[in-house]
């Protein structure tokens, strides 16, 4: 009896405080949101809506425009995924489908050390190698630019894009593949028709997870885009100095008075990262949701 | 990077001098506290200095704190500090409220701080006018050839908008330390978080102009002499020349006291002006005010 009563408990105290760990994540998302809402909104009735959203950026004279810094925070981003998404998906297709064993047990850890380096060792080698190299290979005024910025997140985001698809695609039963080798399929067939659909809605979480990494890194972007608050204007704007909204935030607010329009802006930018990352996050689970409803079907 | 290594050692040495004394120090003796607070150009310099005389005056202890210029002279007008630093004068409305106050300031020029501009050692370009200087940075001057360089379009290169050398920049470079003048950094100036971000793009890029402090200045790159006018002489930044007045992009230092100093601050400050003191400032990468 006594030793039922005491069982009992601890079921209740352990799962009570696993469904705390659980709600916790909310919490704390909620409380960070409601922050950045409280310290940010205050920005929209300092400043006036068509200043805050103009093309100039310089706060120590009250110029507020964002919209530089959301261009250029969009146009690396975009730069890394077009890098990272390929050569991370391609790495992760190699990993589980192609390699030899051998070679699977040398790349699985060495691209888990690539994700463990700081970025800002990246950042180093980025003014160091990176940039004079860009500026005297493509004939640039500086290398210190939005690409260079794109190739490091590119390589930040990597191992992140690596490691989720290469477990989505591992997770693909082999039976799938056996099948589609059986009716006469060639390996790439195989690949691209059967395993790389199978393992979809993880391969596209892969590349959400490294979009999330690429928008949000900030010491290496800071060290190499040279941080000009220039309103991109197409393609060749990836050519040129570009300044994040990270970078803003990161090189602004340890000087900037508390509770001052400046203040203020800057948890507005936050807000606005926090909606991307959210917007990305949710389409995604979107597709993914939808892919799975869509396959449920077929199957059934 | 240097500068809050720097901050780092001073803070270490700061605390061993303060356990130091305190462990041996008699019963007798007396201890008098500095206050000291200001500006954050001068904030390393004034810890320097505090840590140095503290090992040569176990009986005085100083207290150092930054917040900006305003901050050390608004505390001096409130009688809360013994000396303000300041990286510019004081101004004639901050005297007034003083004196309604019943605080007198008397102004100390304890150092002086040179701002270099430089360039690429490839860059066959030696001297600029302030108004070159000022064009550059504004954008209305986008290729070295137009200033007597190579066909090369200029990389502006500047600290962030949070550094007090951007802001001294703005206000005595590009606008000519004309109050009325609204020029404004052109957007593509490249802003880089620190001075080595600036000296590591200096040292490889061609095309890349950039200013900063004369301590940060190496020997692979190159300092531009600048003139005051174009009917001035071009010189080119040094003790000497920053000392005379004859180099154009130069501001003093300061500290200011509560009516003539007395006693304890009396002895600081005269200590300050000596050569064992002004051979910090010179480490520190600002320019002594006596040789």
């Amino acid at each position: 009896m006594i030793m039922k009563n005491s069982l009992h408990w601890r079921e209740y105290l352990i799962t009570r405080l696993f469904r705390i760990s659980g709600y916790s994540a909310i919490v704390f998302v909620g409380m960070i949101f409601f922050f950045l809402l409280r310290e940010g909104l205050p920005a929209l009735g300092k400043v006036e809506f068509v200043s805050l959203f103009s093309a100039r950026w310089y706060p120590i004279e009250e110029y507020f425009g964002i919209l530089p810094l959301i261009g250029g925070s969009l146009i690396v981003t975009i730069g890394a995924t077009l890098i990272a998404v390929p050569f991370g998906v391609g790495a992760a297709i190699y990993i589980s489908e192609i390699a030899p064993r051998w070679m699977r047990e040398i790349l699985k850890p060495l691209v888990e050390v690539l994700g463990g380096l700081p970025s800002v060792v990246l950042g180093f080698l980025g003014i160091l190698i990176l940039s004079p190299y860009l500026r005297i290979l493509l004939n640039l005024p500086t290398g210190l630019t939005a690409l260079a910025g794109s190739l490091l997140l590119g390589g930040i985001a990597i191992p992140t894009v690596v490691s989720v698809s290469e477990d989505a695609l591992d997770a693909v039963p082999k039976s799938y593949r056996d099948a589609a080798l059986a009716l006469g399929a060639t390996e790439w067939q195989t690949i691209w028709r059967v395993t790389l659909p199978a393992a979809r809605s993880g391969v596209l979480t892969a590349v959400m997870l490294g979009v999330g990494r690429a928008i949000g890194e900030t010491m290496a972007v800071m060290m190499v885009t040279g941080n000009a608050a220039v309103l991109p204007k197409g393609l060749g704007a990836l050519f040129a100095p570009a300044r994040t909204m990270t970078a803003t935030i990161a090189a602004e607010m340890g000087e900037v008075a508390n509770g001052s329009v400046h203040y203020h802006v800057l948890f507005f930018i936050g807000i606005i990262l926090f909606l991307i990352s959210l917007v990305v996050n949710v389409t995604a689970s979107a597709v993914v949701f939808r892919q799975q409803k869509r396959q449920e079907r077929i199957l059934s | 990077m240097k500068q809050s290594f720097i901050v780092f050692l001073s803070f270490v040495f700061f605390l061993s001098g303060c356990g130091a004394p305190a462990r041996s120090s008699e019963p007798s003796a007396s201890i008098e506290t500095i206050e000291n607070k200001g500006s954050d150009t001068i904030v390393n310099l004034a810890l320097a200095w505090a840590e140095r005389y503290q090992e040569l005056h176990p009986e005085v202890r100083i207290s150092v704190t930054g917040g900006g210029s305003g901050t050390g002279i608004a505390a001096l007008i409130n009688n809360t500090v013994d000396i303000a630093n300041a990286s510019r004068q004081i101004k004639p409305e901050e005297i007034e409220s003083a004196k309604a106050n019943g605080s007198d300031p008397v102004e100390f020029v304890i150092a002086r701080d040179a701002i270099a501009i430089i360039v690429n050692l490839e860059n066959p370009v030696d001297e600029l006018t302030l108004q070159q200087i000022s064009d550059i940075y504004c954008g209305k001057i986008n290729n070295w050839r137009d200033i007597g360089g190579e066909d090369r379009p200029i990389v502006r290169l500047s600290r962030e908008t949070n550094s007090g050398t951007h802001v001294y920049f703005l206000e005595e470079v590009l606008r000519l330390g004309e109050k009325e003048n609204k020029t404004l950094f052109s957007t593509d100036t490249l802003l880089l978080p620190s001075s080595e971000g600036i000296s590591a793009e200096i040292r490889q890029n061609p095309n890349a102009i950039g200013y900063d402090g004369l301590g940060y200045v190496t020997e692979d790159m190159k300092v531009i002499a600048v003139a005051r006018d174009a009917s001035s002489p071009f010189i080119l930044p040094s003790a000497e020349s920053v000392n005379s007045g004859a180099y154009p992009i130069a501001r003093d230092l300061y500290m200011y006291t509560n009516g003539e100093p007395l006693g304890t601050i009396a002895a600081y400050l005269e200590w300050i002006l000596s050569p064992d003191a002004q051979q910090i400032v010179a480490e520190l990468g600002f320019v002594p005010v006596t040789p």
